[in-house]
C-alpha cells in the first residue's frame, strides 16, 4: 500500500504569550512512500517526524492537506478505520496483560463481520508472535521482558491485525547499543517478510540510513530531500543534509571559488568548473582526504587515532569551520605520517567535496574535472 | 611508592600497641552497628506500644474480666459473659445491623460515584480546576456547618418540612419526617450524609490517579479501534486498581467505625433513634446515660475488631487476583 502525502500542514496553536504565531509543526510535505518499502523518517528533535507520523496514524488532524493509503482519501478517517498498526516510543504495552493478551487485544476489537473466533484470534496472535520469535514468552507479563522483547512484543501487536501500512516511532532509542543493531536488522527482516508498508521515525541517521530503502530528512518541518539513502548520503541538497549525515560528520569550510577553482585558505584546493565567483561553505567527507607529500590542502597536525581498519587524522585548518578536522583513511597510509610531523598534506577527492551557498545553505553543483 | 609503604608499616605498629583498648571499643562500635537500625525505630516503637499495643491488649483483656469497675480496679471473674450479654444486648445488634447497612450502601456507592465524577472531571478541559475546588469543597468543610445544612435540607421544625421534604410535595408526593420518622427514612439520609462527606477524598485521589495513567496506553487503544467502555473496563480500571482498592479498604474501615456521623444528625441520643453505630454502642457503654460498663464496652470493641479485620482480610484475598501494581 503506497502512502502520499498532499501539501500535508500541520499548525498548533502557540502557548508562548508574546508570540502569537503558529508553530507549523509539519510545512506543506508533498511526497508519496512506494508500497512495500521501509522508509526513514530522520531528523533531530522538534523537526516534526512524530507529528507526521501521527498524522499518518490519524492520531493528528492535518490543519491542511491530505493523507491518501493506495487511492483512499483517509485525511478523514480516525485512526482505527486506517488499518494501521502502531508502535510508539515506550511500546505500550498494557502492563498487566500477559504477551498473550496484549496481543489479542486489537483482535479482540473486532466486531461485526470481521469478528473472529476464539481459535482463529489465537492462531493470528501465535502467528504474529512466530513472526517476531517471541511465541515462547506467551505466558509472561511485559515487566517480566527485556527492553528487545518488550519491542518485539509491541511490533507483534501492531502486526496482528495485518495493517496495511506500519508505523514505528522510534523504535530503537530505548534500547541498548548492542540490541539496537540487532533489533534493526530484525525490523528489516519483518518488513521484507511481510511486505508491510514501513515507515518509522528516528533520529539517528546511522539507524536510518542503514536499513531504508528511502529516507525523508525533516528540518523545521521542511522536508530536506528524499531519496535513497547513498543517494542523499553521496548527494546531498544542502549543507544540513550533508552535516546530519555521516559518522564522523562533514568538514566544512569557508571557501572561495575563483575562476573555476576552490580555494580554502588560498590553498588552491580543487577545479570546481561551473561553480559561480564567490564565497562559498565547502564541505568534504572524512574519506575525501587522501593523504600525498605533495597534497593541495596544509593542515596542522593535531593527532592520529587508530581504529585498526582505518586512522583517523585529526588536523585543524584556518579555514575549517569546526576546531578541529576529521579524515578518515585507510590503516596502511599511516606509515606516511612520521611520528614527529606538525604538517599534513591532503588531496580531497572531487565527489566527496560538495560546495554550498553560504546564505542559503543550498547546494552549488559543479562538474568535476578529471 | 615507598613512603607509602613505610605508613602502612605505621599504622600496623600503631594497631597492635593500642589492640586490648581498641577490642572493647571495637566490640562496643560493632553492637552500637548492629542495632542502629531499631535504634532509630525506637522513639516511634515506644509511642506505638504505649499508645496502641498496650491498649489493645488491655481492652482485649477487660474485655473477658466480669463486672470490672474501673474505680475500685476491681472485677467478679474472667470468661465470656461479656460477649454473651453484648451479643445478646438489642441495642447492639441494632448497632451491628445499622453499621453493616452503612458500610454495604456507603462504600460501593461513594466509591462508584467518585470514580464517574473523577472520569468526568478527568475528560473535560474547561472549568476541570473550578469544578474539581466544587467537589473538594465538603472536604474541608466543619462537620456542624455540614450539619446545619443537612438539618436544613431534612429536618422537620414546627416552621417548616424542610427543603427535601419541599420538593417531595412540589411533586405530590407525602411529607417523610427524615430525623425522627421511619427507619428507613433516617437510614437514608445517614447514608446520604456519609457519602456526601466522603466523596472529596476519594475524587481527589481517583482525579490524580486517572490524570497518572499514559496517555500512550489509550492512543494505543485508539490505534487498535478499542471502544470507550472496553479501553475502560480493561486499561483504565486494571491501571487505577490499586488506588481503588486502596480506597475500598479505608472506606470499608472508616465506615465500620462511623460515630460522629450519626450524631451530627440524630444528636447523642442515637440508641432511643435506632441509629446506633457499634462505635457508638462503645461510646455509650463507656460515657452514655446508661454508661459506666467498661468490660462490655471492651466486648463490643473486641467484636468491631474482629469484623473489620476479617473483612480486610478478604479485601486483600480478593486484591490479589484483581489489583495490578
Amino acid at each position: 500500500m503506497k502512502v502520499v502525502l498532499r501539501n500535508l500542514t500541520k499548525k498548533f496553536p502557540s502557548r508562548d504569550k508574546k508570540n502569537k504565531a503558529d508553530v507549523i509543526a509539519v510545512n506543506n510535505f508533498d511526497f508519496e512512500i512506494p508500497d512495500g518499502k521501509l522508509i526513514g523518517l530522520l531528523g533531530p528533535s522538534g523537526c516534526g517526524k512524530s507529528t507526521t507520523l501521527n498524522l499518518i496514524s490519524g492520531l493528528e488532524k492535518p490543519t491542511e492537506g491530505q493523507v491518501f493509503f493506495g487511492e483512499d482519501d483517509v485525511t478523514g478517517l480516525p485512526p482505527e478505520h486506517r488499518g494501521i498498526g502502531l508502535v510508539f516510543q515506550n511500546y505500550a504495552l498494557y502492563p498487566h496483560l500477559t504477551v498473550r493478551q496484549n496481543i489479542l487485544f486489537p483482535l479482540e476489537n473486532l466486531k461485526g463481520k470481521d469478528k473472529l473466533s476464539k481459535a482463529e484470534m489465537l492462531e493470528k496472535a501465535m502467528e504474529a508472535a512466530k513472526l517476531v520469535q517471541i511465541d515462547e514468552l506467551m505466558e509472561r507479563k511485559p515487566g517480566e521482558l527485556s527492553g528487545g522483547q518488550q519491542q518485539r512484543v509491541a511490533i507483534a501487536r501492531a502486526l496482528v491485525k495485518r495493517p496495511r501500512v506500519l508505523l514505528l516511532d522510534e523504535p530503537l532509542s530505548n534500547l541498548d547499543a548492542r540490541l539496537r543493531l540487532q533489533t534493526r536488522e530484525e525490523i528489516k527482516r519483518i518488513q521484507k517478510e511481510t511486505g508491510i508498508t514501513t515507515i518509522f521515525v528516528t533520529h539517528d541517521q546511522e539507524e536510518a540510513m542503514s536499513i531504508s530503502d528511502m529516507i525523508v530528512v525533516m528540518k523545521d518541518g521542511m522536508v530536506q530531500q528524499i531519496g535513497r539513502p547513498q543517494e542523499v548520503y553521496d548527494s546531498p541538497a544542502n549543507l544540513f543534509v550533508a552535516k546530519f549525515l555521516g559518522t564522523p560528520p562533514i568538514n566544512v569550510f569557508q571557501g572561495q571559488v575563483k575562476g573555476g577553482t576552490l580555494y580554502l585558505d588560498k590553498d588552491p584546493v580543487l577545479e570546481v568548473s561551473g561553480a559561480a565567483d564567490g564565497p562559498v561553505c565547502a564541505g568534504v567527507r572524512p574519506e575525501g582526504f587522501l593523504l600525498r607529500k605533495d597534497g593541495t590542502l596544509g593542515c596542522e597536525l593535531s593527532g592520529v587515532e587508530v581504529m585498526g581498519r582505518d586512522i583517523s587524522v585529526v588536523a585543524s585548518n584556518k579555514a575549517s569551520m569546526m576546531p578541529t578536522i576529521r579524515a578518515i583513511i585507510g590503516a596502511e597510509n599511516l606509515a606516511e605520517i612520521s611520528a614527529d610531523a606538525s604538517q599534513v598534506r591532503f588531496c580531497l577527492k572531487p565527489n566527496k567535496v560538495f560546495l554550498f551557498h553560504p546564505e542559503t545553505e543550498e547546494r552549488i553543483l559543479f562538474e568535476v574535472v578529471k | 611508592m615507598q613512603k607509602n609503604i613505610q605508613k602502612e608499616k605505621q599504622s600496623q605498629s600503631t594497631g597492635t600497641t593500642l589492640s586490648p583498648n581498641t577490642s572493647r571499643k571495637a566490640g562496643f562500635f560493632r553492637c552500637f552497628s548492629r542495632c542502629k537500625g531499631w535504634l532509630y525505630l525506637l522513639p516511634a516503637m515506644l509511642f506505638l506500644g504505649f499508645f496502641m499495643v498496650y491498649p489493645l491488649i488491655d481492652v482485649f483483656v477487660y474485655s473477658f474480666e466480669e463486672g470490672y469497675n474501673s474505680a475500685s480496679q476491681t472485677y467478679f471473674g474472667t470468661g465470656t459473659y461479656n460477649y454473651s450479654y453484648v451479643l445478646h444486648d438489642p441495642y447492639f445488634l441494632q448497632a451491628l445491623k445499622n453499621t453493616f447497612l452503612l458500610v454495604i450502601i456507603t462504600v460501593p456507592l461513594s466509591t462508584g460515584i467518585a470514580l464517574l465524577i473523577s472520569v468526568g472531571l478527568n475528560s473535560i478541559k474547561p472549568l476541570r480546576d473550578f469544578l474539581q475546588t466544587v467537589y473538594f469543597l465538603p472536604y474541608v468543610t466543619n462537620t456542624l456547618a455540614v450539619g446545619l445544612v443537612f438539618m436544613i435540607l431534612f429536618k422537620k421544625t414546627a416552621y417548616s418540612d424542610g427543603l427535601v421534604n419541599l420538593l417531595i410535595q412540589w411533586f405530590g408526593g407525602k411529607s417523610v419526617d427524615f430525623i425522627s420518622g421511619p427507619y428507613w427514612a433516617k437510614m437514608f439520609v445517614l447514608c446520604f450524609y456519609t457519602i456526601w462527606v466522603v466523596m472529596p477524598f476519594k475524587i481527589l485521589i481517583l482525579t490524580s490517579a486517572l490524570a497518572s495513567v499514559n496517555r500512550d496506553y489509550y492512543k494505543a487503544a485508539q490505534v487498535d479501534g478499542t471502544s470507550k467502555f472496553r479501553t475502560f473496563m480493561r486499561i483504565t480500571l486494571p491501571m487505577i486498581s490499586p488506588m481503588i482498592f486502596y480506597l475500598v479498604i479505608t472506606g470499608f474501615i472508616g465506615a465500620f467505625k462511623a460515630y460522629s456521623d450519626a450524631v451530627a444528625l440524630f444528636g447523642t441520643d442515637l440508641n432511643a433513634a435506632g441509629m446506633n453505630t457499634i462505635v457508638g454502642y462503645v461510646y455509650d457503654m463507656l460515657y452514655g446515660d446508661s454508661g459506666g460498663y467498661p468490660s462490655y464496652a471492651s466486648a463490643a470493641a473486641i467484636l468491631l475488631f474482629a469484623i473489620v479485620l476479617t473483612i480486610t482480610c478478604i479485601n486483600l484475598l480478593i486484591s490479589k487476583k484483581n489489583v495490578h501494581y
